[in-house]
């Protein structure tokens, strides 16, 4: 046991070697003073960053990925608030198959989902814009959001939401004032899980994205050029620091959140 | 589960009167008018561009027109050009190798965080994912600097005097793709094992070593059985959205590394051919559809168990 213990933890160090490779080459070619992303390295240099402040399309990029990340986290949640409520609480004929369907994205390759939107927004004659991103975008947050708000709406006590009716509170009054604080870890998670997911998001994007580019849009147009690979470093770079505080911010409340259901520790579990 | 409302219908006569709807049917129109706004968005946003893009798929396009009589034309084309047929079934290959390379590397350490992780299992959890918050497409650059000609693996290889000239097999090819999408797709394979793992009966590994079983039968009779449902999970997770990835086929693949994606995405764009296009598209779902159905039938025996 001992033995078999310890050469599952080398592998997992290797494995996480492995899965970190990428994340440590992006602050050396960051930092590193040659145009060119090879070794051996030249020399240190913050000229990269630089580079970034004073690029206009950038900025333009940068604040449509952080509009379209905050729509479509604060739409997202909200469904799956509705979502979440409904499934943690209440029986119907049709629930599994209803939530089935809502999760289907997650399976969904995304090519196909920014495909029928695209369909959609020419066969209408719409144009496409930062709005159309959105509405992609809510469709793959939705399951995530479904899956973190089920756990935290499944793991507080029912007998809580009881004792305020009984004790005269009407239910939107108990919805705001017992429910929501106790699910409020749990909404915020969701919101900053859903946020990165579509900061991230590249595939809808450049499906659906018309003349309003988005941050990964942009990334990948700057791709094709050498002399601006340095610069995506950098900007790589700050993206890595900005997603390791969301992250750790979502993580300090989803545990939170956990914290309500010691005594029903089955239900805190995540959809897998 | 769908049948509780009923049961408690039956369970609380006392309170039905004939003028108000019983308590059991009027939770279900409550759950229905909660689940109402993400079904219908779902329903608008999804369902229905789904449903056009298969209408579409029969359409043809003429140059500039779209002629909207009903041909099966298309798929015709989609199933009999040797083209779309390789890079149909080159993406099936590739997924699935992805898949298994996916699985096989992550079991391991879903085992070791799983039974040995102690106290330190949300540390292990949050040390797997945090790679993952790099933007995507940056990640998927970076191996190809990792991977290329003058790249990180070929440098200090060379440098090492293990080799006398670049590796090239190693970048423009399926090898790369494969690589590079076991590493994006790591933490959605290790979360389901992890988690199916972790809600193994820790007695029953201890009942199967009272009765006389090995380390070794021990976990094929008990642990990796019990730990299919996560595995299922993971397969399908990893292989379903990376049929149709394009991405890292067109930044790492070169030409024999292209995939269905990359073509459907020339037929709406360059090729401006959109029926093709979701011909295409349909055909490549249809065909994940049946795969993963059937993965799950074959499976079946193994889901039924409960920890």
């Amino acid at each position: 046991m001992e033995k078999s213990s310890r050469s599952l933890l080398t592998y997992a160090l290797v494995y996480l070697t492995f899965l970190y490779a990428p994340v440590f080459l992006l602050p050396i070619f960051a930092f590193n003073d040659s145009a060119i992303i090879s070794l051996p390295l030249s020399g240190f240099t913050f000229d990269w960053f630089l580079m970034l402040w004073s690029t206009k399309s950038l900025h333009e990029a940068f604040y449509n990925s952080m509009m379209i990340a905050l729509i479509s986290a604060s739409l997202s949640t909200t469904l799956g608030i509705f979502a979440a409520r409904a499934t943690s609480r209440f029986e119907f004929p049709g629930k599994r198959g209803i939530v089935g369907f809502l999760m289907l994205p997650l399976v969904l390759p995304e090519i196909i989902v920014g495909v029928a939107l695209l369909v959609v927004m020419v066969q209408l004659d719409l144009s496409l814009s930062a709005w159309t991103v959105v509405i992609g975008h809510v469709l793959i947050c939705t399951p995530f959001a479904i899956a973190i708000l089920s756990s935290a709406f499944n793991s507080f006590d029912i007998s809580l939401e009881e004792a305020s009716l009984d004790l005269g509170v009407n239910k939107i009054g108990t919805f705001f004032r017992v429910i929501l604080p106790m699910v409020a870890p749990g909404i915020i998670s969701s919101f900053l899980i859903a946020f990165t997911i579509s900061l991230d998001e590249f595939i809808i994007a450049f499906f659906l994205t018309g003349t309003d580019v988005t941050l990964p849009v942009y990334i990948w147009g700057q791709l094709r050029f050498p002399a601006r690979l340095p610069s995506i470093m950098a900007l790589g770079f700050l993206m890595v620091l900005l997603s390791l505080l969301l992250l750790l911010v979502a993580e300090y409340f989803r545990r939170r959140s956990t914290q309500f259901s010691a005594h029903n520790s089955a239900s805190n579990e995540s959809i897998f | 589960m769908a049948n509780s409302s009923e049961i408690n219908y039956l369970q609380q006569p006392a309170k039905r009167t004939f003028w108000s709807i019983p308590k059991a049917y009027q939770n279900s129109a409550r759950g229905y008018f909660l689940i109402s706004p993400p079904f219908l968005y779902s329903l608008i946003m999804l369902a229905a561009p789904l449903a056009l893009v298969v209408l579409l798929s029969l359409w043809t396009q003429n140059y500039l027109e779209l002629d909207r009589t009903i041909t099966l034309k298309n798929y015709a084309e989609a199933v009999t050009e040797p083209l779309y047929s390789l890079l149909m079934s080159r993406s099936l290959v590739i997924s699935g190798l992805v898949t298994l390379t996916t699985v096989v590397l992550a079991y391991p350490i879903a085992y070791y965080v799983a039974m040995f992780g102690g106290k330190r299992k949300s540390m292990w959890l949050l040390l797997i994912t945090i790679p993952f918050w790099t933007s995507y497409l940056i990640r998927i650059f970076l191996w190809k600097v990792i991977l290329g000609y003058n790249g990180v693996i070929n440098g200090s290889l060379l440098g090492l005097g293990l080799i006398e000239e670049p590796l090239t097999f190693i970048l423009y090819n399926a090898n790369a793709v494969v690589l590079t999408l076991a590493h994006a797709w790591a933490p959605f394979a290790i979360l389901p094992i992890y988690v199916s793992l972790s809600r193994i009966d820790k007695s029953l590994l201890e009942a199967a070593r009272d009765l006389g079983d090995n380390a070794f039968q021990r976990f094929f009779r008990v642990t990796l059985p019990l730990s299919m449902p996560g595995v299922v999970a993971a397969c399908l997770i990893v292989f379903i959205p990376t049929v149709g990835d394009y991405v890292t086929p067109k930044l790492l693949g070169g030409t024999d590394g292209l995939m269905i994606a990359n073509m459907i995405q020339i037929q709406f764009g360059k090729a401006n051919n959109a029926p093709l296009g979701s011909a295409l598209a349909v055909v490549a779902m249809f065909i994940v559809a049946a795969i993963s159905i059937s993965f799950v039938l074959l499976t079946r025996r193994f889901l039924k168990t409960k920890a």
